[in-house]
């Protein structure tokens, strides 16, 4: 279980502060497929970024279990974040100059998964794996970027504006392998997104305007990636 | 102006270079214009073997000095040059697209040829201030008779003022050449690593570790700064060899010279060659710690490859050196008396290498805390 307990979050200096997360508190279930909903500048991807330990809160905590991951050194984070967490973002950000295999493998060599290729057969790109990030479409390079986070067998996944970048007939079928895969391996989701019609996949819905919270609801049932609007 | 003073400002590396190239020439050319005129003074045996034995060290430093540093400067050159289309290839790409000219872009890109006049200038004065005392050293025990410091103007155009013109060129056309891809690949990144990658096909079945993968990858990506970081460590190896090995055979002041050149040259390629690697690398070494890789597995993955090269480049030096004073002392001062038989320095060797591995790490040790700081937010905004 995830647990924020008031987090804030401010940039810029004394004169000229500006605080993006102020006391934010939620708790996620394990195995929870959670959509954070919000506008530009919400706070919504700083908000993600610090759940997963890749920046740091001016107060508050988050406890992943009985840790509490704020208070842990560089090194420690470090090793969090190789046990625990898993990424996809926006922009893939694939290693340009090796093949598939090997971005996919970045992922795996982490958690020791021999058994890599078996996730790449799942995103539908078996017949891909000597082919360089370039030489895929937008589409394939984000199945790739979902292949080498869920290669590394995390417990918690998070996806920031995974299908921003992409056209609805891609992003649908991007979001159906993430959605069919955490069904499969059932681990936690945690979704950034500005596009409302895919809340109604998620469990949770939190929605988020001027760095609070302004709502969050649980949907009683689940639409497919084909299903919801765009 | 597409290109401006401050991106010129920035080859700090070619400016040292063609400080020292122009700074070694000069001085060796100009005692050896000098000493020519005075041959006719020359009379007794033992001052014409002098002569000619000074003549021919004026002739081979300046031979293998400049030549060495000229084409490292031009491999920075062309280096930078492709490094600065390469990190502004969407707004080149854009120029383009609005109807710019190939040559008129190409056309600015002649700033870079400042950064040689300043350093050639610098190079060129420095080498007139310590001239004098140079000259004196150089005919210290007085078997010649007294060499004044000419000014020699051929010598300032062609050392000052020819090698500017010609790096501004050369950089207008190498420019003008690097920008004959089409807009499209200038403006989508993948496109061209996708027609780059193509080259490195491997087996099918490769078993290696990500971070070997890796390793090799960055080794075999840039292949330049392989050279650079040989290059830094070839410097540092010989010229500190030299420096001690040839007490015998030179003044302190030469050994001096060569010393604080072979640690300054050292120093600008290795730097600049490491900054490349780590700024090439950024938005990998962030991937890779957003997934939880170590500082240390970073480190080693992007900079540890380079390590056995900068060995080999110490190694290649030490050869080097001892070939050169070699030749030097066999050849050179063959019918001078009193010259000692040269030997490889081991103890020379020793301190050169313990000195050499001391500066590599700390230097590396610097990059890796570079590498602790590059986050992910950074890379996302870019």
């Amino acid at each position: 279980m995830i647990e924020v307990k008031g987090i804030t979050k401010s940039y810029g200096n004394k004169k000229s502060e500006f605080q993006v997360l102020k006391g934010i508190s939620l708790t996620i279930e394990d195995g929870d497929f959670a959509v954070i909903l919000g506008a530009s500048g919400s706070g919504k991807s700083t908000f993600l970024n610090i759940i997963s330990g890749l920046e740091r809160p001016d107060g508050g905590k988050v406890m992943y279990d009985e840790t509490d991951i704020t208070t842990l050194s560089d090194k420690d984070l470090t090793e969090f974040r190789k046990a625990t967490i898993g990424f996809i973002f926006q922009q893939y950000y694939l290693l340009p100059n090796m093949n598939i295999d090997k971005n996919v493998k970045m992922g795996a060599d982490l958690a020791g998964n021999k058994n890599y290729r078996a996730v790449i057969q799942a995103v539908g790109l078996e017949e891909k794996l000597h082919k360089y990030p370039g030489e895929l479409s937008g589409g394939e390079q984000q199945r790739v970027s979902v292949a080498r986070a869920l290669a590394k067998q995390p417990k918690v996944l998070f996806l920031d504006e995974p299908t921003g970048a992409l056209d609805e007939q891609t992003g649908r079928q991007v979001l159906d392998y993430i959605c069919r895969l955490q069904k499969e391996y059932g681990f936690t989701m945690l979704m950034v997104t500005h596009n409302i019609n895919i809340a109604e996949m998620a469990n949770t819905v939190i929605k988020m305007n001027s760095g609070n919270i302004s709502e969050v609801y649980t949907n009683e049932t689940q639409k497919t990636a084909y299903e919801i609007g765009w | 102006m597409l290109v401006g003073i401050k991106d010129a400002a920035r080859m700090t590396g070619i400016l040292i270079i063609s400080f020292c190239a122009v700074f070694v020439c000069t001085m060796f050319l100009n005692y050896h214009i000098d000493i020519t005129g005075i041959e006719n003074e020359i009379v007794s045996e033992q001052a014409i073997v002098f002569y000619h034995a000074q003549v021919s060290t004026a002739k081979v430093v300046c031979t293998v000095s400049g030549g060495c540093l000229l084409i490292t400067s031009v491999i920075m050159l062309l280096f930078y040059i492709k490094h600065y289309i390469d990190i502004h290839k969407k707004e080149l790409g854009i120029l383009k697209a609005l109807g710019y000219s190939n040559l008129k872009i190409a056309r600015s890109f002649w700033v870079f040829g400042s950064s040689i006049f300043l350093g050639t200038a610098l190079g060129f004065a420095g080498a007139f201030l310590i001239m004098p005392s140079f000259y004196k050293m150089q005919n210290k025990e007085r078997i010649l008779p007294d060499i004044s410091v000419h000014f020699h103007p051929v010598l300032f155009i062609s050392l000052v003022f020819l090698p500017a013109a010609v790096f501004a060129a050369l950089s207008v056309w190498y420019a003008f050449h690097q920008l004959k891809t089409p807009v499209m690949r200038l403006l989508k990144d993948t496109l061209q690593n996708c027609s780059k990658m193509k080259r490195h096909k491997e087996k099918k079945h490769n078993p290696r570790p990500f971070l070997d993968d890796l390793k090799r990858n960055t080794l075999r990506e840039k292949k330049v700064l392989v050279f650079f970081i040989l290059f830094a460590s070839f410097c540092f190896s010989s010229m500190t060899q030299m420096s001690f090995s040839m007490n015998d055979l030179a003044s302190v002041m030469m050994g001096a010279m060569i010393l604080l050149i072979g640690i300054v040259l050292a120093c600008t390629t290795l730097f600049l060659a490491i900054t490349a690697v780590v700024n090439g690398n950024k938005k990998t070494i962030a991937m890779m710690r957003v997934f939880g890789y170590s500082q240390k597995e970073c480190c080693n993955a992007i900079l540890g490859g380079y390590r056995k090269v900068s060995w080999l480049g110490f190694l290649i030096g030490s050869v080097y050196q001892y070939a050169l004073l070699r030749i030097m002392v066999d050849l050179v001062f063959r019918d001078m008396d009193g010259v000692p038989v040269y030997k490889f320095d081991f103890p020379a060797m020793l301190i050169s290498l313990a000195a050499f591995l001391l500066f590599y790490e700390i230097v590396m040790y610097a990059y890796s805390e570079k590498i602790k700081k590059i986050s992910v937010k950074e890379i996302m905004l870019e």
